[in-house]
């Protein structure tokens, strides 16, 4: 996931949601914060063609973003797609 | 500043037969979420049901636009 902070102090809300979601769902994941490097936070927009952050990738596919996440796991999809 | 209505325009302009509802979260122009349903949706992942939001809004977005969040469906 890139995201705005680290999951421990996520820097804005919907970075802190999909965390929440991720951590209640007990999914691993890897975050890398886009204020630390400002090619990378213009970068990955360009790449998913996405504009906002945070952005989910599972197993290199890109997801979306926190709205998505949520929807996703409230259907149980989420589960399936992380093989859980 | 953007307000509700602005947002719901750009959005029914941009995706064909689309229903917006737009909530100003907590009421200070700022936080946004958008619930829009249009039958254009159909056979769409969510994904690209997302992206269609944010295109519609793409030039607020970079500018006066910071926290939307996005419910879509189809009707």
């Amino acid at each position: 996931m890139f995201m705005k902070g680290t999951p421990e102090e996520p820097m804005c809300g919907f970075s802190a949601k999909a965390v929440e979601v991720l951590n209640n769902g007990k999914i691993k994941f890897e975050s890398f914060d886009v204020y630390s490097d400002e090619d990378v936070r213009a970068g990955v927009k360009e790449y998913s063609k996405w504009p906002t952050i945070p952005q989910i990738f599972i197993n290199g596919k890109f997801i979306g973003g926190a709205d998505i996440l949520v929807e996703l796991a409230g259907k149980g999809e989420l589960k399936k797609m992380t093989g859980g | 500043m953007i307000t509700a209505e602005e947002i719901k325009e750009k959005i029914e302009k941009s995706i064909p037969n689309s229903r917006a509802e737009i909530i100003n979260e907590k009421n200070d122009g700022m936080h946004f979420k958008a619930i829009v349903r249009s039958p254009f949706f159909k056979g769409k992942e969510l994904v690209e049901q997302h992206r269609m939001v944010y295109s519609a809004l793409e030039e607020e977005l970079k500018r006066k636009l910071h926290s939307l969040s996005i419910e879509t469906g189809e009707i």
